[in-house]
């Protein structure tokens, strides 16, 4: 079997007249099936970028990108859009719902695009709102839901083609911090039912909650491996904090 | 699929609705204005065409204009023609006009009265009301016997004038037929008439030769051949071709629908030209539109949209915009019609053509330049357009 998502000596370089940014500068990883891995890094260091490549958003300028064994390159948009569909599913930040599209219509967006029949497309999407808790809101607009709620619903989106690896860019960044971690909750329990998860985020408490962290600075990987391993991440647990997604240790207080 | 973006786009233009409307107005005056048109110039060429009906489309004329008595075209060999060529010709009158003061009382009707055979009223579609035409016997013994329209009937007699004697220019004719009424019974209308035998007429008038024939072609078809009949018989009896003219009521009638036509095709220009730019404002609002939805666009590449999902989408809109606009520029042009034509006393309605041909083109303009702004739309990188806001 293949690894899920693996990256070879990946390059990103925007041009920019004389200068070049080295948004990504030689990255290489490996994702298996049911990981959990953050991506942290300070703003700038380039993780959106690493996401849009894992994501089929974008192509790497050089390197090798392979997802579910398949190469990544010379694919057309339409090929493109094609893998996103049956194998990605995105949460962002900013929630990214359709705001004159119902819920359920939001929901539905992914199936619709892999051409199922309407009446399959509302069942699914509604099994994907229960995941979430949301069934009873279907019929609502996502102006008339809370930030929290909102980022349910884009996840219920993400879920619902049951994609290989869910990709969340700063999933909690739009909400405060206690909805925020009923998020990350959310998005561990997840994992726990077998989901692969990427998540990025320049927070260190929240990268905390997954089970694998690949630090990036200046589009160099500095650091892979368990959260227990980073120096920075277990530098605020040391702080005297209590590690917010220990369970463990949650039971032993 | 297709019926979701149905779905879409009338939710689009709804939730713009006061947009959705200014985009649509110069799509709305543009039909309204076909319509009205076509269907206004539809209903004058009608009428045209039923008052040529009404004459013959198969008559022509045959005019001497020479006065010189040695210019003759007889009656014989007018006769002689129609008869040989039955299959090209259905009959013919000749058709003399003698001035007829006709007195009632005091007060003189400044009439005229026309010479004709036989076979005139026939030709000409009249019909007799009571009493008979002239006949062949009033024609060959000159008999002073008239054949006279509801208006001359009703001002002289007070409609029963049947049998009785009427005075044209003090000389007594009896009163042997009343045609039907065909116009509205008034002063100058084809009930203003009064019909002699032509031999009865020619002797009146000076000359006492006939200058004019009206003669009926089988059918519209054997129009031009009957026509070339008469001109061959009058280049043997007459020669020089400046001494008559022949002209047929279908070429007359072929070139008044001829300027019919080319102004209805001008007026058709005009408003297409104003759909034109009804369109480039559909594009406008279409770019526009295109801009403020970019991150949607986003949103929906990055969940598996191809490029043909969001032009379908995006031309489906810029379509139905147009398509409604087209609808509502159908009933306004067609209430316009047949308002204009209640006034002018017309039977004007739009036809099933123009209204079929209007909301095609109303469809076609919404693709047409709804193309360009969706084709904009699916090409959006989906990381820039996410990145959008
Ligand atoms: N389209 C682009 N053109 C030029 N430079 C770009 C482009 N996109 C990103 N960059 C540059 O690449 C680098 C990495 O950007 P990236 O968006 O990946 O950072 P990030 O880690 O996601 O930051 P943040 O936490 O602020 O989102 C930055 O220096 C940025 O300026
Ligand atoms: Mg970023």
């Amino acid at each position: 079997m293949p690894p899920l998502v693996e990256l070879k000596d990946v390059y990103k370089i925007y041009k920019m007249g004389n200068s070049s940014v080295h948004a990504l500068d030689g990255i290489s990883m490996t994702i298996e099936k049911g990981e959990f891995v953050a991506i942290v890094g300070q703003s700038g260091s380039g993780k959106s970028t690493c996401m849009n490549i894992i994501g089929c958003l974008d192509v790497a300028t050089r390197g090798v990108y392979r997802l579910n064994g398949r190469a990544i390159t010379n694919y057309t948009q339409d090929e493109l859009a094609e893998i996103r569909n049956k194998t990605l599913g995105f949460i962002f930040q900013q929630y990214n719902l359709i705001p004159k599209l119902t819920v359920i219509e939001n929901v539905q967006l992914p199936l619709l695009y892999a051409g199922m029949r309407e009446s399959e497309q509302r069942k699914r999407a509604l099994e994907s709102l229960e995941r979430v808790g949301l069934k009873s809101k279907a019929g609502n607009y996502p102006s008339q839901l809370s930030g929290g709620q909102q980022q349910r619903v884009s996840i219920a989106r993400a879920l619902a083609g049951n994609p290989s690896v869910i990709l969340a860019d700063e999933p909690t960044g739009a909400l405060d911090s206690r909805t925020g971690r009923e998020v990350m909750m959310f998005l561990r329990q997840l994992n726990r039912e077998g989901n692969t998860i990427i998540l990025i985020t320049h927070d260190n408490s929240i990268a905390a909650g997954a089970k694998r962290i690949i630090r990036i600075t200046d589009g160099k990987i500095v650091y892979d491996g368990p959260v227990e391993g980073d120096v920075t991440v277990m530098k605020m647990h040391g702080a005297g904090e209590e590690a917010p997604y220990d369970e463990k240790a949650k039971g032993a207080t | 699929m297709l019926w979701k973006c149905f779905k879409m786009a009338v939710q689009s233009i709804i939730s713009n609705k006061f947009r959705s409307m200014l985009t649509m107005l110069g799509i709305i005056i543009g039909i309204t204005a076909v319509i009205s048109l076509v269907s206004l110039m539809e209903g004058l060429t009608s009428e045209v065409t039923d008052a040529f009906e009404e004459v013959g489309i198969e008559a022509i004329s045959v005019n001497i204009t020479n006065r010189a008595s040695t210019v003759e075209l007889p009656v014989e060999d007018m006769d002689e023609l129609a008869r040989e060529h039955s299959d090209v010709i259905r009959g013919y009158s000749p058709s003399v006009t003698m001035p007829a003061y006709i007195k009632d009382g005091t007060d003189t009707l400044n009439s005229s009265a026309t010479g004709v055979n036989e076979q005139y009223i026939d030709l000409y579609q009249y019909k007799l009301m009571s009493g008979r035409g002239i006949t062949y016997i009033d024609v060959e013994r000159m008999q002073k016997v008239c054949v006279i329209g509801t208006y001359i009937a009703k001002e002289i007699f007070g409609g029963n004038a049947l049998g009785k004697t009427l005075q044209i220019t003090g000389v007594p004719y009896r009163v042997v037929g009343i045609l039907e009424e065909r116009g509205d019974s008034t002063k100058g209308s084809e009930d203003d008439s009064v019909y002699v035998p032509y031999t009865v007429a020619a002797h009146t008038t000076n000359t006492r030769k006939i200058n004019n024939y009206i003669v009926y072609a089988t059918n519209q078809e054997t129009v031009e051949a009957a026509e070339s009949l008469i001109e061959n018989l009058c280049d043997k009896d007459i020669g020089d071709d400046d001494y008559y003219n022949i002209i047929a009521m279908k070429a007359i009638a072929e070139s008044l629908m001829g300027i019919l036509d080319s102004m209805e095709a001008m007026l058709v220009a005009i408003a297409a030209i104003s759909l034109i730019v009804a369109g480039i404002g559909i594009m406008n609002i279409m770019l526009v539109s295109v801009t403020e939805r970019t991150r949607e666009i986003g949103i929906r590449k990055s969940l598996g949209a191809k490029q043909r999902n969001i032009l379908t989408q995006f031309v489906m809109e810029a379509g139905m915009l147009s398509c409604i606009g087209g609808v509502i520029g159908i009933i306004f042009g067609s209430l316009l019609a047949i308002g204009a034509g209640k006034l002018l006393d017309m039977n004007i309605l739009p036809t099933l053509n123009s209204i079929i041909v209007s909301f095609t083109v109303s469809a076609a303009i919404g693709v047409f330049f709804g193309y360009m702004p969706a084709k904009k739309a699916a090409a959006l990188n989906p990381i820039d357009a996410l990145r959008y806001d």
